[in-house]
């Protein structure tokens, strides 16, 4: 069991590139982390640090206490899965899973229970004699995933494991990797671009982008409490809605402005918008909180918009609407009938709405959201 | 596996496509039979002359069958004619080659595809530039060096050795020899690498346990490269060998170029023939290896 600490961990390439920048992640006991960013954004660098097949430039790794920086790979007590599996094509599945414990010389009745135990669970108990080339995608996974099982490692790494796989096999590799991770109770810690195999299997989640951490928290806790608009915009499918707004302040009363309507922020957040009054502000707004009102209500908050494109999904419809100048999509429930053309009132849910600076795109809600 | 198709375009690997107008499959056959009588027909000159005697030789019938064939030249070339020092035939320079061959053979294919391992799948510093200054070695004539490494063989005692040839052969081979190993390890993925280095596999494990078992096509055309390169090698067993152990080429020249007396053609021809097996050989053994190589790595998957 373990905990992987990384403490002001830098990668720089030679050029002067800085991949990774100053990263602080405690990765505790058991915990299953997930690292996500857009591609470039530094993630699989990191994952690679930990594992020691890319030299640490700054800052001490440690993993169950002990300093790891000169460590080579194969005394780390670390497995990894691979993105494109890497499995040894010239070997058989049992034969890939049984690597590493032929090279760490382990007794041979012990290779062979691990191999079956760990096939067991996998479900590829009557694959072992085959070879990767005639395996499936699926499959191959799952051999990639048993050669890190056998081995009982302290820390699973995963470097974009589903990225190869189609998506109905990558939502039950999903399931399965999470199943995996409670029946082992290892600490893994899991890189992927995507944000929703992070919010489904992160216990935590870290936000990277340009190398830098953005932000690091529970899934609900980024979704709900962003820190700035990179992550309100990365977490959530389809992303938050950003409208530019001015704050204005009508006797007395705090008011975003947009140009062709006004909304009036909730109660929580007016204190932190006052500072922002006769000043542009990116204003917030998840699909989902637009709630549509079939007839133009005279009440506050009122969004007249027209919409651009429907896509019904079933359980579901993605609106994509523009008022006067800017561009928003709304996720509304199937009981509607919606025209191309058709004007159409939305009324946000101003508790949920996020506010953020323009110029540093940092939430302003910020100081209130690090107490919760 | 995502290897496949890496393996089989670094093995160039042709899509025939038969072609169904009947008069162009004429077209094609009688091109490709035209060429092979063309190239075969020297070979074909060589055998009958072999096999002749010298008065029907002098007939200057060279494509004519022989009329009483004997085998009498070919044993006088292996054992009898005046090759060099002993004047025993062709037979112990055959053993010297072998002599020479294999040791260069083992040694140039050890060292370089483990500098070209190194170079492809390990982070070597300065490794560019290395691979830059083998490029530039590759292409070095042999002449223009050669006087220096006759010092320096000299110095280290390996000068007039059939081993010291065998030195020779190696160094001369390893930047050509490298550079091919170096492309052809750079097209096994670097996670496989990398997952290896996670599994517990070293420097030397990696390269046995993963590398190797991937690379028996290259292996071959490596071996088929130096087999007949070194075999058929003229110069650097006349400057560099022992007097009393020269290769087979040599041998073969002193042989054909005597200067008095008859010029024994049908004796000259059998020498040439059985200098000339032996790359036959291997051309016809590894040529089918070769191919049930790329069958079996690259076709399925």
């Amino acid at each position: 069991m373990a905990k992987v600490e990384l403490k002001g961990i830098s990668k720089v390439y030679e050029g002067g590139v800085r991949a990774v920048d100053n990263a602080n992640i405690t990765v505790n006991d058991q915990e299953f982390v997930v690292f996500v960013g857009p591609s470039g954004c530094g993630k699989s660098t990191t994952l690679r640090m930990v594992a020691g097949l890319e030299d640490i430039t700054e800052g001490e790794l440690f993993i169950d206490g002990q300093k790891m920086n000169d460590v080579p790979p194969k005394d780390r007590n670390i497995a990894m899965v691979f993105q494109n599996y890497a499995l040894y094509p010239h070997m058989t599945v049992y034969d890939n899973m049984a690597f590493g414990l032929k090279i760490k010389k382990v007794d041979k009745a012990e290779i062979q229970r691990r191999v079956d135990e760990a096939a067991k669970i996998l479900d590829i108990d009557k694959l072992l004699d085959r070879k990767p080339k005639a395996l499936s995608g699926g499959q191959r996974q799952r051999v990639a995933v048993g050669r890190a099982i056998v081995r009982h490692p302290k820390v699973f790494l995963f470097d974009e494991p589903l990225s190869n796989l189609d998506a109905k096999l990558r939502v039950q590799m999903r399931a399965e990797l999470s199943g995996i991770h409670t029946r082992l109770k290892a600490t893994m810690i899991y890189v992927t671009h995507d944000q929703v195999e992070a919010m489904t299997m992160g216990d935590k989640i870290v936000v990277m982008k340009d190398g830098k951490i953005q932000q690091i928290g529970a899934p609900l806790y980024l979704y709900n409490h962003p820190i700035n608009k990179f992550v309100a915009g990365f977490i959530g499918s389809p992303p938050m809605n950003f409208l530019t707004v001015k704050i204005i302040e009508k006797s007395g009363q705090i008011y975003a402005d947009e140009g062709s309507f006004v909304l009036r922020p909730a109660a929580e957040h007016v204190e932190a918008l006052r500072k922002y009054v006769g000043k542009e502000v990116y204003f917030g707004v998840r699909p989902e909180d637009l709630a549509y009102t079939p007839k133009a209500s005279t009440s506050e908050n009122d969004m007249p918009t027209s919409i651009m494109v429907i896509e019904p999904l079933g359980s579901e419809i993605h609106l994509y609407i523009k008022t006067r100048n800017q561009e928003l999509i709304a996720k509304t429930t199937p009981n509607y009938t919606f025209h191309i053309g058709d004007e159409a009132h939305f009324n946000p849910v101003m508790e949920k709405a996020r506010y953020f600076d323009k110029e540093t795109e940092l939430s302003i809600l910020r100081d209130q959201e690090s107490d919760k | 596996m995502r290897i496949v198709p890496e393996i089989r375009s670094a093995m160039v690997l042709p899509n025939r496509i038969p072609p169904k107008n009947p008069v162009s499959t004429v077209v094609i056959y009688l091109v490709l039979v035209v060429f092979a009588v063309l190239f075969a027909m020297p070979l074909y000159v060589m055998i009958v002359t072999s096999l002749k005697s010298m008065d029907e030789i002098r007939l200057g019938h060279i494509f004519a069958l022989p009329q009483n064939p004997t085998i009498a030249p070919w044993d006088y070339a292996w054992n009898t004619a005046a090759s060099g020092f002993l004047n025993k035939g062709l037979k112990s320079g055959f053993w010297n080659s072998i002599k020479i061959l294999v040791p260069s053979l083992v040694m140039s294919v050890v060292i370089s595809s483990f500098c070209g391992y190194a170079l492809a799948c390990w982070h070597v510093k300065f490794g560019g530039i290395l691979l830059s200054c083998l490029l530039l070695c590759a292409f070095i004539p042999f002449q223009i060096i050669m006087y220096p490494l006759i010092k320096m063989t000299a110095a280290v005692k390996l000068y007039n050795t059939s081993f010291g040839v065998s030195v020779i052969h190696t160094i001369l081979a390893l930047p050509i020899l490298t550079m091919i190993f170096k492309n052809f390890f750079s097209s096994i993925p670097t996670d496989l690498i990398k997952a290896s280095r996670v599994d517990g596999g070293r420097f030397l494990g990696t390269f046995v346990h993963v590398v190797l078992p991937l690379s028996p096509n290259i292996m071959i055309v490596v071996a088929i490269m130096q087999i007949t390169g070194i075999w058929n090698d003229f110069l650097v067993g006349l400057t560099f060998g022992n007097v009393q152990a020269y290769p087979m080429t040599v041998n073969l020249n002193n042989i054909t170029q005597t200067q008095i007396g008859v010029r024994t053609y049908d004796v000259y021809m059998a020498a040439a023939m059985l200098t000339a097996i032996p790359p036959l050989v291997i051309y016809f053994i590894s040529g089918k290896m070769f191919i049930r190589g790329i069958t079996a790595g690259a076709l399925k998957g």
